[in-house]
């Protein structure tokens, strides 16, 4: 599972009919110890209703495809989580704001 | 399956139900020799491994072979805590020095 942040939504129209009514985002993999993009994009279907700007980790590959509302569908990226907060060392480097 | 260094945790409330109770670290890919390469990402821990320790990770659909993982969507699971690496007959990682 790779981190990354949201960074936008890809909209499409005329697509494959298994994958209707799924939500595309645009993601920025980042490194966890400075939280900076590192400039590698892709596509992921959203699983958890993640929204712009979040930590999230996606699942790659056929692994994708065994989240629940992804099963059955044409995916190999997956965001499955949200992530709350990021540990390194004893300290955090990321921590979402609202759970403090 | 590829060599990575323990560097911290995740801690994840929203997340697919497949996933939930699952311990989840965050790793960095490290060579052999434990030199670490700039390449991070998260793994299930199934063997109670802890911080600065080198492990072994299985990465795709192998790491669903396992009864913790079975049909949960996991792409990084840590299957085993190295003690010590051998090249050559050489050590080249021991965890206890």
């Amino acid at each position: 599972m790779i981190l990354a942040r949201v960074i936008g939504t890809v909209v499409s129209t005329n697509k494959e009919p298994k994958i209707k009514g799924i939500k595309f985002l645009l993601v920025e993999k980042i490194n966890p110890l400075t939280m900076q993009g590192e400039k590698d994009y892709l596509v992921a279907m959203d699983a958890v209703g993640a929204g712009k700007g979040e930590i999230v980790f996606y699942v790659a590959g056929s692994s994708a495809r065994m989240a629940k509302v992804i099963d059955g569908r044409p995916s190999d990226a997956a965001i499955i989580s949200i992530v709350d907060s990021i540990e390194v060392d004893g300290k955090y480097t990321y921590q979402k704001d609202d759970i403090n | 399956m590829l060599f990575a260094k323990v560097i911290g945790t995740v801690v994840s409330e929203k997340s697919d139900e497949g996933i939930k109770n699952n311990k989840l670290l965050l790793v960095q890919q490290c060579n052999h020799r434990g030199s670490l390469k700039q390449k991070y990402f998260v793994a299930v821990d199934l063997v109670g491994a802890g911080k600065g320790e080198v492990v072994i990770i299985s990465q795709g659909s192998s790491s669903r072979q396992t009864e913790l993982t079975f049909q949960k969507p996991i792409d990084a699971v840590i299957i085993g805590i190295v003690d010590i690496i051998s090249e050559n007959n050489k050590e080249v990682y021991c965890k206890y020095k």
